[in-house]
């Protein structure tokens, strides 16, 4: 199933969609979780992030979506320096990125196409403008038939779907997922990294964290593998 | 991906709510605020009426002087109190002035004396100075005017009781207001704590509203709407009792508990702060709800 890189993004021509210039993180007074992280996400690219349980990727991931501030360190979205932004700037930069969850995150007494729609409805659009495209969006992740059906009533693949669906409905220039294949089937894992791919050819710069070597194996993409909180970056798994 | 070879049709009907119905969450607090409000309304009335009686009280003594003529051998009390009455009526200031009998004067002392007093004991009579509105006492005029006509009295403008009433009112008030600002303290303080708890019970969709990119303001308003009604319908719920215990208080006789209690009463004043209890208890509950999730929402990114 290996795939040629997707939409490959020339690094001296585009800004990097994120940068983290010697980030540390800690929570509290406890250990570093993340120390002396610096590399780039280049606009377009597709990379996938590693390493084993407890290496820091979630943590990454937070202080990629901004969940969290860094405990040291310099972080930049977009080309601007993240820790300067206002309150009111952080939810416009936050649009900008979409975001996968392994727990999906849905919004249980909401439906499918509700949660699905979330993301237009905060950024203040009207159900009118976006009702049409929304349904067609949950047809192209096949839950066409399940638009009124809560989370609960879900496979686990179908969640994954609908959080998918989510991520991508405002249209973000970076989405992010976290462990995407953890609770579905292989089959499913590969219609899912499919997604993923044809939504990274329409330019959407892609990260994925994942343990799941079957699903890193699948792409000739760049590789950041987590260790002891320390970041390394492998060009390519060919590499 | 896709599945489905048909135009999908969205759903039809309009956005779900975000926050989810509170199945009986919130159902103490609504309770507790309710009582609160209802404390918090009759501490109201009773500061309004501390203020009401203060008021009246300054304001007889202030409106009013006292003549008090002193049996003297070989003058007529009760013709020098009609004298004297008749010469403080002229004065500036003074709408009316009357002097009281001898009967009327030893009815006065009859709580220290006893009924009937003989006729040979020396009472000293009164004559009432009522003052116009607003009118400072003539004090120097009339003592000036009952020397010529050579007529020996005392005159008391009350200035010492003045100051003692004055004095006790003030305390009153001031009890009063604390009890009221405790209380609305109180209110906002388990209203906040609620706010607080209902966030952390809904963590899920705050957190979800937050990572898709909505606003503080987005997120707070939800929560403010919500505690708004709360607010309201727990401030109307208390509001009723106490226009309830209040008019019972009025009209259903207290067996002389009238004596102890503030001069409460039913005017315009109370029925516009009864009104606007409910007002009042939505806009701190939502105020409340607000600064809890404002500061929830600080503490991350």
């Amino acid at each position: 199933m290996t795939e040629p890189p997707a939409n490959p993004a020339p690094k001296a021509l585009a800004e990097p969609v994120v940068r983290f210039d010697s980030v540390g993180m800690r929570y509290g007074r406890g250990p570093e979780i993340l120390r002396d992280i610096t590399f780039d996400l280049p606009r377009g690219s597709f990379q996938f992030l590693t390493g084993p349980s407890g290496a820091g990727k979630t943590t990454l991931l937070r202080l990629i979506y901004m969940a969290r501030k860094p405990s040291r360190g310099l972080i930049s979205h977009f080309g601007g320096d993240s820790a300067s932004l206002s309150r009111r700037e952080l939810p416009h930069v936050r649009r900008r990125i979409g975001m996968v969850f392994q727990d999906f995150r849905m919004l249980s007494h909401l439906n499918v196409f509700e949660n699905v729609a979330l993301p237009l409805r905060v950024a203040g659009r009207k159900r009118a403008e976006y009702a049409e495209d929304v349904a067609e969006l949950i047809s192209w992740v096949g839950l066409g038939d399940k638009m009124d059906a809560q989370p609960a009533t879900l496979s686990g693949g179908e969640q994954q779907r609908v959080a998918i669906a989510r991520a991508i409905v405002g249209q973000p220039e970076l989405l992010v997922a976290d462990e995407p294949t953890g609770n579905v089937d292989p089959a499913m894992g590969r219609r899912l990294l499919r997604l993923f791919t044809e939504l990274n050819k329409l330019g959407t710069t892609v990260l994925i964290a994942t343990h799941d070597i079957t699903l890193v194996r699948a792409l000739d993409v760049p590789i950041l593998t987590l260790a002891d909180g320390r970041l390394s970056v492998k060009g390519t798994r060919a590499a | 991906m896709s599945e489905d070879t048909s135009r999908p049709t969205p759903p039809p009907g309009k956005p779900a709510r975000l926050l989810p119905p509170d199945s009986g969450r919130d159902r103490p607090l609504f309770v507790v605020a309710s009582i609160l409000v209802f404390l918090a309304c009759l501490a109201a009335i009773g500061a309004r009426g501390a203020w009401s009686a203060s008021e009246e009280w300054t304001a007889d003594l202030r409106g009013a002087i006292t003549i008090q003529i002193r049996p003297v051998d070989g003058r007529d009390a009760a013709a020098d109190a009609e004298t004297a009455a008749a010469m403080a009526a002229v004065l500036d200031g003074v709408a009316v002035a009357s002097a009281r009998s001898r009967d009327q004067s030893a009815a006065l002392l009859e709580p220290w004396l006893g009924g009937d007093l003989p006729a040979d004991i020396p009472v000293p009579l009164l004559v009432d100075v009522r003052l116009e509105d607003g009118a400072a006492p003539p004090v120097a005029a009339l003592e000036a005017a009952l020397v010529e006509a050579g007529i020996t009295a005392a005159i008391d403008d009350h200035a010492r009781w003045i100051e003692a009433v004055a004095r006790s009112t003030r305390l009153a008030r001031l009890l009063a207001l604390g009890l009221l600002a405790l209380i609305v303290g109180a209110a906002a303080a388990v209203i906040a704590f609620a706010a607080r708890a209902s966030l952390a019970a809904r963590r899920d969709v705050a957190d979800a509203l937050h990572l898709v990119g909505a606003e503080d303001s987005y997120i707070a308003a939800l929560f403010e709407r919500r505690f708004f009604l709360l607010g309201v319908k727990a401030g109307a719920a208390g509001a009723f009792f106490a226009a309830a215990v209040t008019v019972l208080v009025i009209y259903g006789g207290g067996g002389g508990a009238e004596y102890f209690l503030p001069a409460v009463a039913i005017t315009p004043l109370e029925i516009l702060a009864l009104i606007a209890a409910p007002l009042f208890a939505g806009l701190v509950a939502s105020l409340s709800a607000r600064l809890a999730v404002a500061e929830d929402l600080r503490k991350r990114w």
